[in-house]
């Protein structure tokens, strides 16, 4: 394997748990529910994912667990903030807290315990495809999960019934009341998809990306995943671009950090000093790069202030409480 | 069964005042049974959760010291929720203020007089309202969502605390560990009984800005602009508030009370800058203002209220062996229980069954 196909393969390890996070908030928002507490579900997916994969010795039946774990957990939020019709942003941040705090609880027996690592599935023949046959088709099955996602999510919000039920719950959920949908049914199972993508995402981390359990791990990928809705402006396709994009930044600082000028002599000048400019900023610098590189995408995408109202489901963040 | 919630002509004035205590009162009971689960005693580990840390002196100081932050970032951030800017990077505006504080004391370690500290004060509530701008000024100028930026920026904040204790402002004598020199005796904020604790006079600015800010609130224009414009903007619009304006105010004011904040922690309990300064009071304080019922009163209560549930993880560590985590998990509990019970203040809540559909019933509201 060659020097850019292992890089580009890192690129997209890196990119599937945002991608399969994005696509569930995506659909969540889609209903007109704001839930913030996607690195609250991620990180619950990625200690229920590592504990069942241990508890099973089967790292499929984790990344099962991580996602019932997930949408489970989500219950809790769709409980709160479409029946009770709590502040949607009070109670996503709640759920993150608790999913904090209850994955530190429950993952401290797993801490410095080795895991069990989900193992790429090779396609035969295609895989030999020169560069994309490694990249496209000896990959996780949660990567072809997160590619399947796309197709799904965008063939069943524009091209089905039950898709277009949704958007309108999302964009005006007194008319889809008055057309006698039950608003609080659509909320509830959106809420728990988004649940059970995030607990998927989360169970990548710790299955794949990290394979072990550390306290914090999803250090704000859920928030990156929140962003990357707004990114691609509630349009599935675009988030598979801004998912690429913030993993090759992910990568990108990492494989600077890890560059050994030495081995870089062979280089011409000005791309050897360039390297080597790179190289010699502090780690932490090139480590809060995907955090202000997700701040830069967010002000370019809100500047123009009509197309964000135009594509923003009109609903988002509101409660629906039936007029009677 | 279903559950059903209509909305109330007038919000409830005794939920309002009882919601906050049922919150309470249910994450203990909550709390009793996640103990009783991990196969604790749930009257012993209740009771060395919220009742050992009150009855000794030295403890009673650090719930003191735990409240301080907690009730400074939280008044500032009942400006901010009152007015709809969802400031979430408080835990940001803390670490960045606590840097810029500390630059006096690690930059210039022979500068001892009586203004030291003083300026020090200032120097961080400057540091985190620079800090709260940067997603104020986004926000205003670009239409950005303030809840990602701010939050984006605690990361950044952290990164560059970490860079800067282990790089350039690391004490030399530091044996190795990351942290600034300590700092010295000018440079400390005064105890204020060191006979029986380590209690210092921050608790003192805690209070005296919940009172200011609750008086600018209740009292003021000001206050009136900020909930204006929190509650209906258009109306707030035509009454010439300028939303933009207020986003300003409301960050830059809770950015300073969380940058005083920072500065008070490193300069009274820690005494050095390290990169494990904060425990997420931050976060803690989003808590703290919605269990105070986003009033700064209220504020200093549920402070006191969290800064217990800090200390009583520390208690149950010890003396039940159970992970200080559990103090997190006690957290996020109370904040769903006090939005949960929240709703009562505004709806009312039926639970429906098949029987009771059918048969119509009168209103009598």
């Amino acid at each position: 394997m060659g020097m850019t196909e292992a890089i580009l393969l890192t690129v997209f390890t890196a990119a599937t748990p945002l991608l399969i996070a994005a696509m569930g908030e995506l659909v969540a928002e889609r209903s007109g529910v704001l839930n913030l507490g996607v690195e609250g579900m991620m990180i619950m997916g990625a200690i229920g994912g590592f504990a069942f994969a241990q508890m099973s010795g089967n790292p499929y039946v984790g990344a099962l667990g991580g996602m019932v774990i997930g949408a489970l957990f989500s219950l809790l939020f769709a409980f709160l903030a479409v029946t009770l019709v709590t502040n949607q942003v009070a109670t996503g941040l709640a759920l993150t807290i608790l999913g904090l705090g209850l994955s530190g609880l429950w993952g401290e027996a797993f801490v410095g315990v080795p895991g069990v690592k989900l193992q790429p599935i090779v396609v035969p023949v295609l895989s030999e495809i020169p560069l994309i046959g490694r990249l496209l088709f000896a990959q996780d099955a949660l990567f072809y999960v997160s590619i399947a996602l796309v197709f799904a999510v965008s063939w069943f919000l524009f091209r089905t019934k039950g898709g277009l039920i949704l958007r309108s719950v999302g964009d005006n959920h007194h008319s889809a009341h008055a057309l006698g949908i039950s608003v609080s049914r659509v909320r509830y199972l959106a809420v728990m998809f988004g649940g059970a993508c995030a607990g998927l995402a989360g169970s990548h981390l710790s299955l794949v990306y990290t394979t072990q359990w550390i306290e914090n791990m999803t250090a704000g990928r859920g928030w990156i995943a929140l962003a990357l809705v707004v990114f691609a402006s509630w349009r599935p396709w675009r988030i598979l671009f801004g998912a690429y994009l913030f993993g090759a930044i992910t990568i990108m600082q990492l494989h600077i950090q890890a560059l050994n000028l030495g081995d870089l002599e062979f280089l011409p000048g000005p791309v050897y000093g360039i390297m080597a400019l790179l190289k010699s900023i502090p780690a932490q610098f090139l480590s809060s790069l995907p955090y202000l590189a997700t701040i830069a995408v967010l002000v370019l995408i809100s500047r123009n202030r009509r197309l964000t109202l135009i594509n923003t489901p009109a609903m988002l963040g509101r409660g629906f409480v039936p007029d009677r | 069964m279903r559950i059903e919630v209509s909305r109330r002509q007038m919000p409830s004035q005794l939920f309002s005042y009882l919601s906050p205590v049922i919150a309470l009162l249910l994450t203990v009971l909550l709390g009793a049974i996640v103990f009783m689960a991990l196969g604790k005693d749930p009257v012993q580990a209740m009771y060395s959760y919220f009742i050992e840390p009150l009855t000794e002196t030295w403890s009673l100081h650090e719930l003191l010291i735990k409240a301080t932050p907690l009730i400074l970032i939280a008044v500032g951030l009942s400006v901010c929720y009152l007015s709809n800017n969802w400031n979430i990077g408080a835990e940001g505006q803390f670490l960045m203020g606590a840097v810029a504080g500390s630059a006096i004391p690690v930059l210039a370690p022979d500068f001892q007089s009586f203004i030291t500290l003083p300026l020090m004060l200032v120097f961080a509530m400057a540091g985190g309202a620079a800090f709260a701008a940067i997603p104020a000024f986004l926000k205003s100028r670009f239409n950005t969502n303030e809840i990602l930026t701010s939050l984006m920026l605690v990361y950044v904040a952290q990164l560059f605390v970490d860079w800067l204790v282990r790089g350039p402002w690391r004490n030399p004598q530091g044996f190795s560990f990351p942290g600034t020199v300590t700092f010295n005796d000018f440079a400390l904020l005064p105890e204020m009984f060191p006979a029986s604790g380590r209690a210092n006079i921050g608790i003192l600015f805690a209070v005296v800005a919940a009172v200011l800010v609750w008086l600018m609130i209740t009292r003021t224009m000001k206050g009136f602009e900020v909930r204006v414009l929190g509650q209906n903007p258009r109306a707030g619009r035509f009454a010439g508030f300028s939303s933009a304006k207020m986003t300003f105010f409301a960050f830059l004011l809770s950015g300073a009370l969380a940058g005083l904040a920072g500065i008070i922690e490193v300069a009274g309990a820690v005494q050095h800058l390290n990169e494990k300064l904060s425990v997420g009071y931050g976060f803690a304080a989003i808590i703290v203002v919605f269990l105070g019922r986003l009033n700064p009163l209220g504020a200093i209560v549920a402070g006191l209220v969290l800064a217990l549930t800090y200390l009583g993880g520390e208690a149950a560590q010890i003396s039940l062996q159970i992970s200080d985590k559990s103090a997190r998990v006690f957290q996020g509990m109370l904040l769903f229980l006090v939005l949960a019970c929240d709703t009562l203040i505004h709806f009312r809540i039926r639970f429906v069954t098949a029987r009771s559909v059918s048969s119509p019933k009168v209103e009598n509201s």
